[in-house]
């Protein structure tokens, strides 16, 4: 098993492993409810909420669980929490509920937070489970909201319904409709790709002169 | 390499990551099959556990939920029959207004019409709440209605998925919901500048036309299903007998 530090455990997911950024997993939401930064802000809400609870439980009861029915049992923990989640937005953000619609029902096939539990919170202790849900589910968090606040942008000119540029902008429609969420994901993904190729030809330049004085040592590829 | 056949062969030993090679960390003990009834119990037992969570969730949340939906529906009435003084509620039951629903049917579900009566006790209209299916998804519309002078009072979108930019300006351009008040029965839509004044016509929305046909085509649905029963009825008559409207419920025809 690789060992990492508590702190690891809790930053992976914000960044480096990135659930929708570098995973591409949970991209049904991003794609569908980022049209305005509140829907994308809310689903991040619930996503989250649905990921730490299941962590939890999981890792609390996972002597408990039987090995060959796991999966059923992640899945029940799941589901109720999405139901929870989705009777509590309806109670209290009636309006917003309204918007996202079957996607938080769906929350329960997201494959990351399945993920998690299956490679992570079935096999450690509870607290580095809750760090490791919360850094996931803060990630998941920050993509839904680039891409919320992208879409919103250009697509209403506006950010939370507060108008931004005035009556002279003509909104770019098509990215608040569904093809917008895929051109954002590309424009997002491509940036990042980029970015990461960027930092990795950086390193391998600064490596450089360490690799020709010792020629022996095994060169990081 | 003696491990890897007997991994590929027990698919239930998960071979840890970097447990794999000869050397690395041992493979996890194997496991002893589960009795069926431990299983058959822990799922069991797990599933009890989360029902009875979601039904404490539930019963926090449900009188949250209708009370909202009982509020979107007060608010839709006073707003499309023009702030009547008091409402009554009458259910639609053999082709006749009746004060109660047909026996058996719910009151939630049962067909119906809010009659908004002035401060003399005078009827308004009645307020009818109509669905079908527009371009997205069903389009759920609410409008007031007057059978005496056969003119819409006004028109609200209740419910809709329609295309964001497009078909949502079925409720958010507001020269077309005002386009719906005043307008005589049955409506017509016409495309913007096309018309030729008649009191019929309504003004459709350019790049939304299914939309708007589709609002347009409830309320005439609506109207002409309804028509026979609204002008038989004399709501002055029985609005004495009346017990007033309390807590208007869901509209009836919204099956979600």
């Amino acid at each position: 098993m690789r060992t990492t530090t508590p702190t690891q455990d809790l930053v992976r997911g914000i960044w480096k492993e990135n659930p929708v950024l570098v995973q591409l997993l949970g991209l049904c939401p991003a794609l569908a409810v980022t049209n305005t930064v509140a829907n994308s802000l809310a689903m991040g809400i619930a996503t989250f909420f649905v990921l730490v609870g299941s962590s939890l439980l999981v890792s609390m009861f996972k002597k408990v669980i039987p090995h060959e029915v796991r999966i059923s049992a992640y899945i029940l923990i799941i589901a109720t929490f999405v139901t929870i989640a989705d009777l509590v937005l309806a109670a209290v953000v009636p309006l917003i509920h309204k918007e996202l619609g079957a996607f938080i029902a769906l929350i329960v096939v997201n494959c990351m937070i399945l993920g998690r539990q299956e490679a992570f919170a079935s096999k450690r202790p509870i607290g580095r489970s809750m760090l490791d849900a919360v850094g996931t589910g803060t990630g998941f968090m920050i993509a839904m909201l680039m891409m919320g606040t992208f879409r919103e942008v250009l697509g209403n000119g506006s950010i939370l319904g507060i108008s931004l540029f005035g009556d002279g902008f003509e909104p770019w429609v098509i990215f608040i409709l569904p093809p917008g969420g895929f051109l954002t994901l590309g424009f997002i993904l491509l940036v990042f790709g980029w970015w990461q190729e960027r930092k990795s030809e950086s390193i391998r330049v600064r490596q450089w002169p360490h690799g020709v004085a010792t020629p022996s040592r095994e060169e990081a590829a | 390499m003696k491990e890897l056949p007997q991994v590929a062969d027990d698919p239930r030993a998960e071979p840890e990551p970097g447990g794999g090679p000869p050397g690395g960390p041992p493979q996890p003990p194997e496991r002893p099959p589960t009795s069926s009834a431990r299983l058959i119990t822990t799922l069991a037992t797990a599933g009890a556990l989360a029902g009875l969570v979601i039904v404490l969730v539930f019963g926090w949340a449900n009188p949250r939920i209708q009370a909202y939906r009982a509020m979107v529906l007060r608010e839709a009435i006073q707003e499309v029959l023009h702030s009547p003084e008091s409402v009554q509620t009458w259910y639609v039951v053999d082709g006749a207004l009746s004060e109660t629903p047909a026996a058996g049917a719910d009151t939630i579900t049962a067909e119906k019409v809010h009659l908004g009566m002035d401060g003399d006790g005078q009827p308004i209209g009645y307020a009818i709440t109509g669905q079908e299916p527009g371009f997205q998804d069903f389009i759920l519309v609410i409008f007031g209605y007057d059978p005496d002078a056969g003119r819409v009072l006004a028109m609200k979108v209740l419910e809709s998925k329609e295309t964001p930019g497009l078909g949502d300006k079925i409720y958010k351009d507001s020269a077309f919901v005002a386009g719906f008040e005043q307008a005589a029965s049955p409506l017509e839509g016409v495309k913007i500048g096309a018309g030729t004044g008649s009191e019929n016509e309504v003004d459709m929305i350019t790049g939304a036309t299914i939309s708007s046909r589709t609002v347009i085509g409830i309320i005439n649905h609506r109207i002409e299903a309804l028509e026979p029963v609204l002008s038989s009825a004399d709501p002055t008559a029985s609005a004495a007998s009346a017990t007033g409207a309390s807590g208007a419920p869901k509209p009836g025809e919204s099956g979600s």
